[in-house]
């Protein structure tokens, strides 16, 4: 290129203009790339509310459902079990469920709408795993007082029958309770409750 | 006018045989430890042919994918084959690059002039690790989708923006036939990107020359050699001397890696995981989850940081912070040598604790957690951070040989 008789400055100003426009224009480019990546009208459509029945659900027992592909927990607690989540919280990490894991309506001892079912969703707020139903008193491997709870295999955490944490192990907080809500008495429908759907 | 003449004019073919291989000139002085830059492209170039022919009877899709490996297995002609030979390249590729990295551990080849060398070849190590995160997903077995839901889910502990990511990364809610599709075309991108990025290597390496075990510049040594009068005294050109040496190497490792392809495929468990041959199910976490392996160190610093403060970011941030030191070493190094040859006792009791804590993270790694195995994680995963961290001042206090002139035998 010449540089004679050009006004070098102007020059400057159009090649940082056009420049600034083509990575400006880039990055629009990149958008639809980026975006295609989220998850998929389909995708979507699939993880809308999930209804289940519990009508046939013992006391002391768990069943469980699938939302948006995630394991959840419905378990039917004794007024034993009761007792001692709202008593016995001395070793939990967030007893009185601080940290915003669940709805509002859920922020109790009993982690729930109805004291005696506890609906949560199965999965480790460590990396993800999904911790094992131990309902039974004092177990060999999870020591004498273990008063029935949900212990994670992949890293060692500890909840009880609430799904909250005990102190000092790999999960950072107690477990998430969905949005539900009870169509009937033996009823709930899973991701949805009376301000919408999740 | 003779053929290469005609092409020569047209192409500089005879000028960049001469000076990436006739007449580059290395020092003379290489030992074993230098097979495992070949070989490691040798592992790549298998990865790569093994990888297309798989993908031809391969399905990348949630309903198909374990049966597509198992029709591979057992009704495909050689599939056994091909498979496996993609399945313990894997592994061969992380042994090779571990060997490769503490040769230059040794011997600084990571010092001036060659920082940038070292930092792409930690690009590769970086890519090499995502492509085989990404591979391992596609069998669609029970340790391909926890372990990745327990991958993904390291995204999802960062503040604030983690769990979207996470959504974006997966396309899913959860782990799906979404992100199995993903994967595979991944998968079959990044090896393209870590040929690149070989490339860039190997032009990074000629530009500086090759570090020596003496750690000896032989660029700055007298001058002449049988071949040449201006070529460094000390080097030998590249072609004949080491392709020759290098297919000996060839020869030892095929051996080895054969063995295991034919005899010893699974490795008992470490290559490839017992819970892989049960398809995946997103309702059933596998009682112990473990990452291949190559991961397991990084994966026992992970589980050694409990949480705090309402998040398990910190472990996350501490198994980073292990690999993103690596990229530092060229700049945590201030003894006045290079190779451990002519380097003090603090230096060599130092990387001596580093590879046995290096080994036992890995083994930690692979364990069910228990309250012993956390402390013991804790205490190597500090031990690990002091190797590199303390290295500016133990590097400088320690007692060093005089390096000689010439390179030694």
């Amino acid at each position: 290129m010449s540089s004679q008789g050009v006004d070098l400055k102007k020059r400057r100003m159009l090649i940082t203009a056009t420049a600034g426009l083509g990575a400006v224009g880039a990055g629009f480019a990149l958008v639809p790339f980026l975006s295609y990546w989220a998850p998929s009208a389909r995708a979507k459509a699939l993880g809308a509310p999930e209804t289940v029945d519990i009508s046939k659900l013992e006391p002391g027992a768990m069943m469980t459902a699938k939302w948006r592909g995630k394991v959840c927990w419905v378990v039917r607690r004794t007024e034993e079990t009761l007792k001692w989540l709202k008593e016995d919280t001395a070793n939990l990490a967030d007893p009185d469920s601080e940290v915003p894991q669940q709805p509002e309506y859920c922020k109790n001892y009993h982690r729930s709408i109805k004291p005696e079912y506890l609906v949560a969703i199965g999965i480790c707020t460590h990396l993800g795993c999904s911790p094992s139903y131990r309902p039974e008193i004092g177990p060999a491997d999870l020591g004498e007082d273990w008063k029935g709870g949900f212990f994670c295999v992949c890293h060692g955490s500890r909840f009880d029958l609430s799904a909250r944490v005990f102190q000092g192990l790999p999960a950072p907080t107690n477990l998430v309770i969905p949005k539900h809500k009870y169509l009937s008495d033996t009823v709930v429908i899973i991701g949805e409750d009376d301000g919408g759907a999740a | 006018m003779s053929f290469m003449t005609w092409i020569d004019e047209r192409f500089p073919a005879t000028k960049v045989w001469n000076e990436h291989l006739a007449q580059y000139y290395a020092p003379k002085n290489f030992n074993f430890w230098y097979f495992f830059g070949s070989l490691a492209m040798l592992v790549l170039v298998n990865q790569i042919v093994t990888g297309i022919w798989l993908a031809m009877s391969y399905k990348p899709d949630a309903t198909l994918a374990f049966a597509s490996v198992e029709y591979i297995m057992r009704d495909v002609n050689w599939g056994w084959l091909i498979r496996y030979l993609h399945s313990t390249g894997a592994s061969a590729f992380f042994v090779v690059i571990y060997l490769h990295m503490f040769r230059g551990l040794m011997y600084g080849s990571y010092r001036k002039p060659r920082e940038l060398l070292w930092i792409i070849g930690m690009i590769i190590y970086v890519v090499m690790m995502a492509t085989a995160f990404m591979g391992y997903l596609l069998p669609w077995g029970q340790m391909s989708y926890w372990g990745a839901q327990v991958i993904i889910n390291l995204f999802a502990a960062i503040p604030v923006i983690g769990e979207d990511l996470s959504i974006w990364i997966r396309g899913d809610f959860v782990i799906s036939d979404a992100t199995l599709n993903r994967f595979f075309a991944l998968h079959f991108l990044l090896p393209f990107i870590l040929a690149a990025l070989v490339f860039v290597h190997i032009v990074a390496l000629h530009k500086v020359g090759s570090n020596n075990p003496d750690g000896i510049e032989i660029k700055k040594g007298p001058k002449g050699n049988k071949w040449s009068d201006t070529a460094p005294a000390d080097g030998i050109p590249f072609h004949p001397y080491y392709s020759v040496k290098d297919i000996a190497g060839v020869i030892g490792f095929l051996i080895l890696f054969l063995a295991v392809v034919f005899f010893m495929p699974e490795m008992g468990g470490y290559f490839l995981e017992p819970p892989n041959f049960e398809p995946a199910n997103p309702l059933k976490t596998p009682d112990h989850i473990a990452p291949v392996w190559y991961f397991t160190p990084f994966y026992a610093i992970l589980r050694a940081v409990p949480s705090f403060a309402g998040t398990q970011v910190w472990g996350v941030i501490a198994m980073g912070a292990a690999i993103v030191v690596l990229f530092f070493l060229p700049w945590l190094d201030r003894s006045p040598v290079k190779s451990i040859r002519y380097k003090g006792p603090i230096f060599k009791g130092m990387i001596a604790m580093f590879v046995v804590v290096f080994i036992i993270l890995g083994y930690l790694g692979m364990l069910a957690p228990t309250p012993m195995g956390t402390l013991m994680s804790q205490i190597c995963t500090i031990l690990y951070f002091v190797f590199f961290l303390a290295m500016p001042f133990y590097s400088k206090i320690d007692k060093t040989k005089p390096v000689p002139e010439r390179v030694t035998k």
